[in-house]
């Protein structure tokens, strides 16, 4: 039998990366380097119509011919016999070791921490983004050596594409038998944005070389600052005062969040309606023991109350496209430089409802029950308007709605909503006494109403539907964690299928 | 105009001898075709061979020097039939298409073409697409070989054999007369590596000679008793015997390892890397080629060579053969050419393969290893440790990994204009109920994918509406089909259009044109809005159906405007008119368009130009991360945003610097009325003077009342 020594191993890279990601480029520049080394390298990639947005794997093998003979390499990576794994994507580094690529024997992990989220994570009406901390938690399993931080703002910082924050961070990792300037040639052989690209590369091979990964977040930390004492406005200073003194500390964070919500939506007097309401039911909460309870009943309610006081109505969104800090916003965002100008359209669609809700109560109601007048509404008013908010007339326009603020609660829409607001805190705390974390899902159901227009009817609708299980869960000791589940289910989808789902489950054992 | 340029891959065709040629896997075999002497080449585009037809397109001036005639087919049928050439005349020529795809259309044309029989040698390239990343059902190449008798070829997956393999099938071919298929696998046309070029080859026969010199033989002309007398006993008693001949003598396949050998193994040439790391991992091979196992490597899969099989078994124990995809045709083969022979050698095959699925290394590891086991064990010897994932895979934190990884199925792209006729269909949808959908092949199929879910069934290329025809009685709805404009061109103004015209179907057609065939990388079809030279564009579609006797016909020139689309659609679906009501949805394919207009667009503002941008944002302020706009477009560029307001629980909507401003977004959120959050932000570089002066005007005007608020307005800081 002929013995075969197969001490030679080709170095085997594989490259996940999203569709228009440059994953291709990436592998071309390992290609020209290798070879401009005098190494055989060879790779392929399976394009088709995972070019559109989809994930792609580009491979890469190299070796150095051996006494005249040409190595012969494999057109796909080996399950647990890769070297380096490059993933242009923080979930792609998930996916390279579901798929078995990244193995602690050998694999070296260069991975972006930054997320570009998948369909199925924005489609869902809640929030549906993955966790990055479960790839994070793998790494430890799977991978021989980790280099992980955010190439993408790395690179965009360098005014480059990702591809070569990568291939700098390759370069930086010191896993092949190349020199800095040999990556650096590869780079300049390719010929397009050059200077760009070395300056992102050379970055990203400082940042892989000083080794102290990305601190990652599923989110940022919600930003809760302690309430200031004072402030030097008398009537915010009284808000204050009485977040200090009236309520325990641990509300005082969230009340004031709430309450800076309530005095920019509307005015002081609004906020300190919100404490009267708050501290109303802090009195039932502390009966009903709220004090062993960390008083998560009112907690619930500083942040619920809020928001419900807070809804979106047309005052509010004229207030807010009007300022001028929205203005500059803008232009930061869209990342407009020194002279050039920017002009907002705003894409607005009122409908009879929106301009109904406007009038005085009395009035509103009067046209409500006219189902002629109200037609004639949806004529005269119901159509996509596109605003400009950056000329006189259509500032002047979204100025004037913004200033009915004075009057707005007088309005038919703030009546519906304090009446909606009314009958939501009733039952929250009619159920206080015997069920204390159902009470305290029923606040957080809120969360459920949210948008405009048909999304907002959506919002309340699906909302109705979880409170209509509260009955069955009145005399269950996990009846709260039950309506939680309820709420989770009805962020699913926008159908509601899953919550329908849960209720028949609810239905089931109640 | 195709996806990308192919300049500089241009370049690499004008190669000469000795040259080292550097590149990809399809476009080594484009340089093969010009050193091979080829007269004409045809084709139709998709993956994985788009490449070879979009580097002869670009390839005018090296074509027209060599006397090469190239044109991009209507069809695969229409590249078969361009075959035709070949049969009275010593013209060389080569088509190409994605296969089984593109074979079954072509299907028609190959069977007249076989049975003519060839004198010029006949190529025809099929881009195997089977395995991962395949967009069409798994089948095989080789079934039509079989039937045809045609020869197949299925090189080693290097450039050098690929190469080597255009080259002797174009003389296979004129050596029995027979077209020759070559299949290559989508990693191998898109693999990176080298081989040495020749110079290109004028052909020593040109089609102009052809064309001045007409020759008629009524032998080679399909019709019986011709074809049951002469040509299909040519087949067996001429052809046949001619390729087995030229296959054995001119050695095209290949023997590799020792000569003798308890055990060995045949394989497809497509497979050969695969098996030689299977082998190295197994630890008997090593990473050049040198095996411990002899192998029969079969770079000509159809028709086998009797005497070489049976040699390569015979004294052997058993043989593995390794053979991609099912049905298991060569296993089949070589197994009654065993029998026929009373050889005894025992043959494994899909017993230790699995029958389906892609042969990777770390298959064909297991399976080598399995084969051994059973029939020379000793062979493993102290068998090193393979590779594996199996402890990583098993391990919770990795397992958990399954929850959160998304899965990435391909979408429309940033500023798709295929997007918003989709969310019109939602609308309409929300309103009329769901429909019967029969989708078709193309980018509008990702329409079926989240987060539209709108499409039923796909039953090939232009067949959308003609797959609908069933439904086609009186009911309280219609079925909606959907067909592009590289499906409506390669058959379906007949085969949909004209068979809903003909039998008076009642549904709904909607034609989406983005000006190319864009899934296939942006080649320009007959109704293409740009001018090109070398060929005739801007042929209505609308005309044509038309003209075909269409009567509810509604052209829209601009699918952003998603309210007008969803308006037309409804009336579409409600219009007492009879026949089909045909939609004409128009706009082009932004990448495209973008490759086009970005770099004018620059050059513009560099040379100080006054020019507007528009780009859309989303105000998180009124934003309440409901996502219902995700729901209904789906760009990439609209994305999502956690915020550090508290008082927030769910992630904002977020248009990122991708945005090409083609304002779906907004039209949607308008149309669907959902929330006033999206603006378009128009940005003016190099502004005029009079720009400046208005800017101040107005600046002065908000300026000051958003300044005489913010002094009023009580908050926290």
């Amino acid at each position: 039998m002929t013995t075969i020594a197969a001490d030679d191993k080709p170095i085997s890279i594989a490259i996940l990366a999203m569709g228009g990601q440059g994953g291709g480029v990436l592998a071309d520049w390992v290609v020209a380097l290798a070879e401009a080394e005098g190494w055989v390298a060879q790779s392929t990639s399976v394009p088709g119509v995972a070019q559109r947005t989809g994930a792609t794997i580009y491979y890469v093998e190299m070796l150095k011919p051996k006494d005249g003979q040409m190595p012969v390499l494999s057109l796909m990576p080996t399950p647990g016999d890769v070297d380096v794994v490059l993933a242009a994507e923080f979930m792609e580094a998930g996916r390279s070791m579901l798929r078995g690529l990244v193995t602690p024997d050998k694999t070296t992990l260069i991975a972006s921490t930054h997320r570009s989220y998948a369909v199925g994570e924005k489609e869902v009406p809640g929030d549906g983004t993955g966790d990055p901390l479960a790839v994070a938690d793998a790494f430890g399993v799977a991978a021989r050596k980790t280099i992980v931080f955010d190439m993408q703002t790395l690179a965009e910082k360098n005014g480059s594409v990702i591809s070569s924050a990568m291939f700098g961070a390759l370069a930086g990792a010191n896993v092949l038998p190349f020199t800095r300037q040999a990556f650096e040639a590869a780079v300049r052989a390719g010929g397009k944005g050059v200077e760009a690209s070395l300056r992102a590369f050379g970055a990203a091979f400082d940042r892989a070389r000083d080794g102290t990964p990305d601190k990652l977040a599923r989110k940022p930390e919600k930003l809760l600052p302690d309430a200031p004492l004072s402030v030097g406005h008398p009537k915010l200073d009284r808000l204050l005062d009485r977040i200090h003194s009236e309520f325990p500390p641990v509300l005082a964070p969230m009340l004031y969040a709430g309450a800076k919500k309530l005095v920019d939506f509307q005015d002081p007097r609004y906020a300190e309606e919100y404490l009267d309401t708050a501290s109303r039911l802090l009195t039932l909460d502390r009966n009903a023991g709220g004090e062993t309870r960390n008083f998560g009943f009112s907690q619930e309610i500083a942040k619920y109350l809020a928001i419900a006081m807070a809804y979106d109505d047309v005052v509010r969104v004229a207030d807010l496209k009007t300022r001028a800090t929205r203005f500059e916003r803008v232009r930061k965002e869209i990342g407009a430089t020194g002279e050039q100008l920017v002009y907002t359209t705003e894409y607005m669609h009122p409908r009879a409802e929106e301009v109904v809700g406007t009038m005085p109560a009395s009035l509103g109601q009067f046209i409500e029950n006219r189902p002629a007048l109200l037609k004639l509404l949806e004529r005269l008013f119901s159509k996509g308007r596109r605003v400009r908010t950056g000329t006189v007339g259509w500032f002047l326009a979204l100025y004037a709605l913004s200033s009915l603020k004075p009057i707005r609660r007088t309005m038919l829409r703030h009546k519906r909503e304090m009446a909606h607001i009314a009958s939501w805190l009733e039952m929250a705390s009619s159920l206080l006494p015997a069920n204390y974390e159902l009470a305290s899902a029923v606040v957080g159901s809120r969360r459920l109403v949210k948008g405009y227009s048909d999304t907002h009817s959506r919002g309340q609708g699906k909302f109705d539907k979880v409170l209509s299980a509260v009955p069955l869960l009145k005399g269950r000791e996990d009846g709260g964690t039950w309506l939680k589940r309820l709420v989770q289910a009805a962020l699913q989808d926008e159908a509601g299928k899953s919550l329908d789902g849960a209720l028949a489950t609810v239905r089931s054992f109640a | 105009m195709a996806e990308r340029s192919f300049a500089r891959e241009v370049e690499d065709l004008k190669l000469g001898e000795g040259d080292l040629f550097r590149g990809e896997g399809i476009l080594a075999i484009t340089k093969a075709l010009l050193q091979s002497g080829v007269s004409y080449v045809g084709g139709y585009q998709g993956s994985p061979i788009s490449h070879l037809m979009d580097v002869l397109a670009d390839a005018k001036p090296v074509l027209d020097e060599l006397g090469v005639h190239f044109e991009s087919s209507a069809s695969e049928a229409a590249a078969a039939a361009m075959l035709s050439a070949s049969v009275m005349y010593p013209l060389r020529g080569a088509v190409t298409w994605k296969s089984t795809a593109g074979t079954n259309v072509a299907c028609d044309a190959l069977t007249n073409l076989a049975s003519s029989g060839v004198k010029g040698g006949a190529l025809i390239i099929l881009g195997e697409d089977y395995g991962e990343g395949s967009s069409i059902p798994q089948e095989r190449s080789h079934a039509f070989a079989m039937k045809s008798q045609m020869w197949l070829l299925d090189p080693r997956p290097n450039l050098e054999s690929i190469v080597k393999s255009v080259e002797d099938g174009f003389e296979l071919s004129e050596a029995s007369n027979t077209p020759v298929m070559m299949q290559v696998r989508i990693r191998a046309c898109h693999v990176h590596g080298q081989f040495v070029a020749k110079d290109n080859k004028r052909p020593e026969f040109t089609i102009k000679e052809a064309l001045e010199n007409p020759v008629r033989d009524l032998d080679r002309i399909v019709l019986p008793p011709v074809s049951i007398t002469v040509h299909d006993r040519e087949k067996i008693e001429k052809r046949w015997p001619a390729a087995i001949d030229f296959i054995k003598s001119r050695k095209l396949n290949e023997w590799f390892g020792p000569d003798a050998g308890d055990v060995g193994i045949i394989l497809q040439g497509g497979m050969y890397n695969s098996v030689m790391r299977a082998l190295q991992l197994l630890g008997l091979a090593d990473a050049y080629g040198n095996t411990a196992i002899p192998l029969y490597v079969l770079n000509v899969t159809y028709p086998l060579i009797d005497d070489e099989v049976s040699a390569f078994c015979a004294g052997k124990r058993a043989v593995l053969m390794v053979e991609e995809g099912h049905p298991d045709y060569l296993e089949q083969a070589v197994n009654s050419i065993l029998r026929r022979r009373d050889i005894n050698t025992r043959l494994a095959g899909k017993g230790v393969l699995p029958i389906r699925g892609d042969y990777t290394a770390a298959v064909l590891m297991n399976g080598i290893q399995a084969f051994l086991e059973e029939h020379a064990v000793a062979l493993l010897g102290n068998r090193p440790p393979l590779p594996s994932a199996d402890a990583v895979l098993a391990d919770p934190k990795v397992k958990a990994l399954n929850a959160v990884v998304p899965a990435r199925p391909a979408g429309f792209c940033t500023g798709c204009p295929e997007r918003p006729i989709f969310a019109a269909m939602k609308l309409v949808e929300q309103e009329l109920g769901e429909h019967h959908v029969s989708a078709d092949i193309g980018c509008h199929l990702f329409s079926i994918l989240p987060p539209f879910n709108i499409g039923g069934s796909t039953m090939g290329y232009g067949l959308g509406p003609a797959s609908a025809s069933a439904f086609n009685v009186d009911a309280g709805k219609r079925a909606i089909s959907v067909m592009g404009d590289g499906g409506f061109w390669h058959n379906g103004l007949t085969t949909s259009v004209g068979n809903a015209v003909y039998n008076k179907h009642d549904g709904v057609i909607m034609v989406v044109d983005n000006y190319y065939s864009s899934a296939t990388g942006g080649q320009d079809i007959l109704s293409s809005r740009a001018d090109n030279p070398e060929r005739s564009t801007n042929n209505s579609i609308v005309k044509a159906v038309k003209g075909i006797g269409a009567k509810w016909v509604r052209q829209i020139d601009r699918t952003y405007d998603v309210a007008k689309m969803r308006d037309t659609l409804k009336e579409a679906l409600t219009s007492k008119e009879e026949g089909p009501k045909i939609i004409v949805a128009s706009s082009e394919c932004m990448l495209n368009r973008q490759r086009r207009e970005k770099p004018l667009f620059s050059k513009a503002v560099k040379s100080g130009q006054r020019m507007v941008r528009e780009r859309f944002g989303v105000d998180e302020d009124t934003c309440t991360g409901d996502h219902a706009c995700i729901r209904l477009s789906g760009c990439p560029s609209l994305s999502l945003k956690h915020t550090d307001d508290p008082l927030r629980d769910d992630p904002v909507v977020a248009i990122d610097n991708t945005c090409v401003g083609c304002g779906n977004c907004g039209e949607v959120s308008e149309a669907a009325v959902l929330c006033p959050s999206f603006y378009r932000a128009d940005i003016i570089y190099n502004p005029t003077r009079r720009d400046r002066f208005a800017a101040r005007l107005r600046n002065a005007v908000i300026g000051f009342l958003q300044r005489r608020r913010e002094a009023r307005r009580v908050v926290f800081g």
